[in-house]
């Protein structure tokens, strides 16, 4: 527990030092949701080989860091489907509408001292706090 | 090809640090926004951690093109809009109800289950969807 915002902190600068790689190489936003988005709604076409490529560049290295991270990965994740769905589609609609997500408006907003980037960090912020205490304390659902 | 590899390294960097920084633990997102409960503090180590070499990185860009050539990005319009406020909300909500948002969606394919992959699904079913809500959105911010 003690290590855990130790972790959170070298976990945090590869995040950026991705996002910059991205950023000063190619010259584009590191921000999952529009990366992703843009392979779905057809946006990203001209682009698709780097966005294929960067998805899988996430997916590979946990797989290579998991014999060397000596701790046990849990996602916890939830097995309640109705959440899953409903939480699912409410991140791939919102993020698209907004445009960006936690990495996208988050870390390369913020870090260029964008309003737009603040300002949805505090929403999705208020929002999810809101989503979870009433879920979890006052309904007791999740 | 420079393109190519330089994505990849992006990708692996971004997909590391998701994974060291415990973010795809839905525990630890859901403990940052669980204010009245067992809240956790690491969500913000992440984010300040990765705002400080992004920082430098738009420090970087003043005056220059990127290595591969083009442009960088303009700074967006200092504009809040309806799509950015109602997008965002709704993606709080989701990412409050699990704990997952897409970047960890995606670099815990391989270890979340049945369950991290259904996820996954219901979001590129959001995505896929989206345009529709966003001419929708617009079209009441007209009537309005």
């Amino acid at each position: 527990m003690q290590a855990d915002w130790i972790w959170g902190l070298v976990g945090g600068v590869l995040i950026g030092l991705g996002g910059a790689v991205y950023l000063l190489g190619n010259g584009r936003i590191m921000g999952a949701s529009g990366i992703i988005g843009g392979l779905i709604d057809g946006s990203g076409r001209d682009t698709a080989r780097e966005r294929l490529v960067f998805l899988a560049g996430v997916v590979i290295m946990p797989l290579i860091l998991w014999p060397i991270y000596n701790v046990d990965i849990d996602t916890h994740m939830t097995d309640q489907w109705w959440a899953i769905i409903a939480a699912g589609l409410l991140v791939g609609v919102g993020t698209r509408i907004a445009n960006g997500c936690t990495s996208g408006h988050g870390v390369c907003g913020i870090s260029r001292f964008s309003l737009r980037g603040m300002v949805a960090t505090v929403f999705y912020i208020l929002a999810g706090g809101l989503m979870l205490t009433l879920f979890r304390h006052v309904w007791g659902l999740i | 090809m420079q393109r190519t590899i330089l994505s990849l390294i992006a990708g692996l960097l971004f997909g590391g640090g998701l994974f060291i920084s415990g973010m795809t633990d839905t525990t630890k997102v859901q403990g940052w926004l669980d204010v009245f409960g067992n809240w956790d503090p690491t969500l913000a180590f992440v984010m300040g951690g990765a705002i400080i070499p992004m920082f430098f990185a738009w420090r970087l860009t003043e005056g220059r093109k990127p290595l591969v050539g083009g442009e960088f990005p303009k700074p967006p319009a200092p504009e809040v809009d309806r799509r950015l406020v109602v997008g965002s909300v709704m993606f709080g909500m989701g990412w409050g109800l699990v704990g997952l948002c897409p970047g960890p969606a995606i670099a815990s394919l391989t270890y979340n289950g049945i369950h991290g992959v259904g996820f996954l699904i219901a979001m590129l079913a959001g995505m896929a969807f989206a345009p529709t809500v966003r001419t929708r959105l617009d079209r009441m911010a007209e009537a309005a």
